[in-house]
């Protein structure tokens, strides 16, 4: 037994609630489930090892020493899968000043704070490289099982990766807290979180655009101009390639080099985390303040109820920072679109699947917040309007967000095609619908505040958006290419639907 | 023609609701129009379970409610027009301000615009939240949460307020406020009913009191009432032991 205090005793006091969380998480609350989830998420694992076969299989066998070209292409890889490490990083040490938990007790207590946010620092790395290990072992899998065993090192490469990510999300987290004081940095980096995620895969794709006029972000890393500019095969900057590539010698280097990045951080910054979330907690105390209202406006109860869900999504951080991601996702196609004006051929079987399935994922988390994420349910409940009312008019809001945010994009989309917008129009209707429709069926009581946690309550409800959304993406995409094989999705998608309309928690729990 | 007056703000009969045990087993309760009824009993003795069927929170399983003679379970949502809830966990939204807190509480209740807002601002001031209506709740107090919940639950007038355990976790000078509000309502013709653990608000405020334990109401009446009931005791504390253990022994 580790002394109280210490960085062991606090190392196994985290472990502790990690594992329960995570058992809560994989069984929201039910203990019987575990085993249906473990063997869920084993076949699903499976299929992603069949599905990611196809795409992976040419780049798996190196013979000899590796090109430029294949150094280039390792390379931007992992550099796209940092930059969503990063981002997550990011997220993770802003809720660690931000969430009290059980702050308020540990920073009471008469123990060194410094040495709680080291082993949290270092927690935040291992729930990121379990989170990257698990992503990418798919890939690794095929690459291993078709190249050869040498792949495997690239699971310690993604590891060291999110030693690094974490390493430097925490002086970026800080340095933006330092810099745009704590009222704004909550915020403000959630918001940079979404744009780092992002923006390396947005950057390669607006590079292919503007180079070859496609989207793919390969054609654009596997291109002369790019593989010329690198620099040349003997640089450190291949390290890390090299090193997913199987050199024991350059893994060595990136594991020594991002743990001592990781350490460094740690002792730069851990002392300070405890002064950070301090400040952070009398700005979390002070309310921010409302331009005064001019008058009550007359309105009808549906109206009142609209206004107050929008008022509410638009003073969401996390859903802002949510639909800026699925924003800048759009940027891409629109950039092919304004580049291909006048010659629609392609770009709207491109865009017609993105703008259907991008609205289809926005209107679930807003139905979610809508439906489930009432924060005073007693008092909807004891107002004199009928539940119906109440539905519909949640039912609205969500809708007419979602009309809002992608209203723009086909307006443009049309300049273009008219036939092609008038299609992505009505799958952006029925996805939005569709997954509202998903979100009813499987509507609970939580509060907005559990939104990031949305999907602990029902793994099935958020599978079933997925395939809703793909589904009509892909229904879309063969309608604008003229091809009958759209039947095949758009029947996925109604089977979907159906099976949560008659299956769905919340119709047999109906009254 | 004259429509009848009702005599009762609320009139309960043979009420049920069980979970894993009878929560609430047959109870009878009468409250009359412009009274302030403080609600007592042990934990787990039925008293919220009570009030939230009263408010249309909860379903029960047998018996009938009436509220100003309005069958509260054929007609919710008539019965809903003319009463306010207020539980001991204020309903606020932390990103909306008091002021548009109301204005969304007076437009779910219908309440001429121009009027709810002369109501809410005159609330506002009156509870002391006048420094604070343009900001959002989000940094509130659990006291300035519960004046907002009060505000919220006054603004559209109701006849009937029933409050559950509203002054826990409040300060001395804001319970002082939300008990005077309350007395106000009174004193121009509103109903309340309110439970609450804190005996001496009860002794203070109520005009009757009841008294609850395993689901049945097992006393009721004024102070008075119940001490004679009781059989001895001075405070009010010493009469509700007594008649909780009676009650106890009893069933």
């Amino acid at each position: 037994m580790s002394a109280p205090g210490t960085l062991t005793w606090f190392a196994r006091h985290e472990c502790r609630l990690s594992w329960r969380e995570f058992l809560s998480f994989i069984s929201a609350g039910r203990r019987r489930r575990v085993r249906g989830v473990v063997i869920g998420t084993a076949l699903f694992l499976a299929f992603l090892h069949l599905a990611v076969w196809p795409i992976a299989a040419p780049y798996a066998v190196i013979d000899g020493e590796p090109t430029k070209l294949t150094l280039v292409t390792v390379t931007g890889t992992a550099l796209l899968s940092w930059s969503l490490m990063l981002s997550q990083a990011m997220e993770s040490v802003t809720r660690v000043f931000y969430v009290r938990s059980d702050l308020d007790l540990i920073l009471s207590s008469p123990v060194v704070a410094r040495r709680l946010f080291a082993v949290r620092i270092g927690a935040m790395a291992v729930g990121i490289g379990i989170m990257g290990l698990a992503l990418s072992a798919p890939v690794i899998d095929v690459l291993a099982i078709i190249g050869g065993w040498r792949w495997l090192a690239a699971y310690a490469v993604v590891a060291a990766m999110a030693l690094a990510a974490v390493a430097l999300a925490v002086p970026l987290t800080i340095a933006l807290f330092r810099i745009i004081g704590p009222k704004r940095a909550r915020f403000v980096s959630q918001i940079v979180a979404a744009v780092i995620g992002a923006s390396f895969v947005i950057g390669l794709q607006v590079g292919a655009i503007l180079s070859y006029g496609t989207l793919s972000r390969f054609a654009f890393l596997r291109s002369e101009r790019m593989v010329a500019l690198a620099p040349d095969v003997t640089s450190p900057v291949w390290a890390p390639a090299r090193a997913i590539l199987g050199d024991m010698g350059a893994l060595a280097a990136v594991l020594a080099f991002c743990l001592a990045m990781l350490a460094a951080s740690i002792l730069c910054f851990a002392g300070r985390f405890g002064d950070y979330t301090i400040v952070a907690s009398a700005v979390a105390r002070n309310a921010a303040q409302q331009r005064p209202l001019s008058g009550f406006r007359p309105a009808s109860s549906r109206h009142v109820l609209r206004r107050k869900e929008w008022a509410l999504l638009r003073r969401d951080p996390w859903l802002i920072s949510q639909t800026l991601m699925q924003l800048l996702y759009l940027l891409p196609p629109a950039l092919l679109l304004w580049k291909s004006h006048g010659d629609a051929t392609g770009v709207e079987g491109v865009l017609t699947p993105v703008l259907i399935m991008s609205a289809g994922q926005l209107a679930g988390a807003l139905a979610w917040l809508a439906i489930s994420g009432e924060d005073a349910p007693d008092l909807i409940a004891t107002a004199p309007v009928t539940a119906r009312q109440v539905l519909v008019a949640k039912i609205d809001s969500v809708l007419g967000a979602t009309g809002i945010v992608f209203g723009p994009f086909v307006l443009a989309f049309a300049m273009v095609s008219a036939k092609a917008a008038l299609i992505a129009a009505i799958g952006i209707v029925v996805a939005a619908a569709a997954s509202t429709e998903i979100q009813l069926a499987f509507r609970l009581q939580a509060k907005r505040s559990h939104f990031r946690r949305r999907h602990t309550s029902s793994r099935i409800a958020t599978f079933a958006e997925a395939f809703s959304s793909i589904g009509w993406a892909a229904t879309g995409a063969f309608i604008v290419l003229g091809s009958w094989v759209a039947l095949l999705p758009a029947f996925q998608a109604v089977v979907v639907l159906v099976g949560v309309i008659f299956f769905g928690p919340a119709r047999k729990t109906a009254v | 023609m004259s429509q009848i007056q009702p005599l009762f703000a609320l009139q309960i009969q043979g009420l049920e609701k069980r979970f894993a045990r009878p929560a609430v087993d047959g109870l009878d309760l009468s409250v009359r129009i412009g009274e302030f009824y403080a609600l007592l009993g042990p934990n787990g003795a039925g008293k919220t379970t009570t009030l939230r069927m009263v408010s249309g929170l909860l379903r029960p399983d047998a018996g009938s409610i009436s509220i100003f003679g309005i069958d509260a379970l054929k007609d919710p949502i008539a019965a809903k027009r003319i009463m306010a809830w207020l539980s001991e966990e204020p309903m606020i939204y932390d990103k909306l301000t008091p002021l548009e807190y109301l204005e969304f509480i007076a437009g779910l209740w219908g309440v001429d615009a121009a009027e709810g807002e002369a109501r809410a601002r005159e609330l506002i001031g009156w509870l002391g939240l006048e420094p604070h209506a343009h900001e959002r709740c989000e940094g509130f107090s659990k006291g300035m949460r519960q004046k907002v919940a009060l505000a919220g639950a006054l603004v559209h007038e109701p006849k009937l307020i029933i409050l559950d355990e509203p002054l826990t976790g409040l300060d001395a000078a804001a319970a002082r406020q939300v008990k005077t509000v309350l007395r106000e309502r009174v004193h121009a013709g509103g109903t309340v009913i309110m439970t609450t653990h804190i005996l001496e608000v009860a002794e203070r405020m109520a005009d009757r009191i009841g008294v609850i334990a395993e689901g049945k109401l097992i006393a009721e009446g004024t102070l008075d009432d119940l001490r004679r009931q009781a059989g001895q005791g001075e405070s009010l504390e010493e009469t509700f032991l007594t008649l909780v253990a009676q009650g106890g022994a009893a069933q």
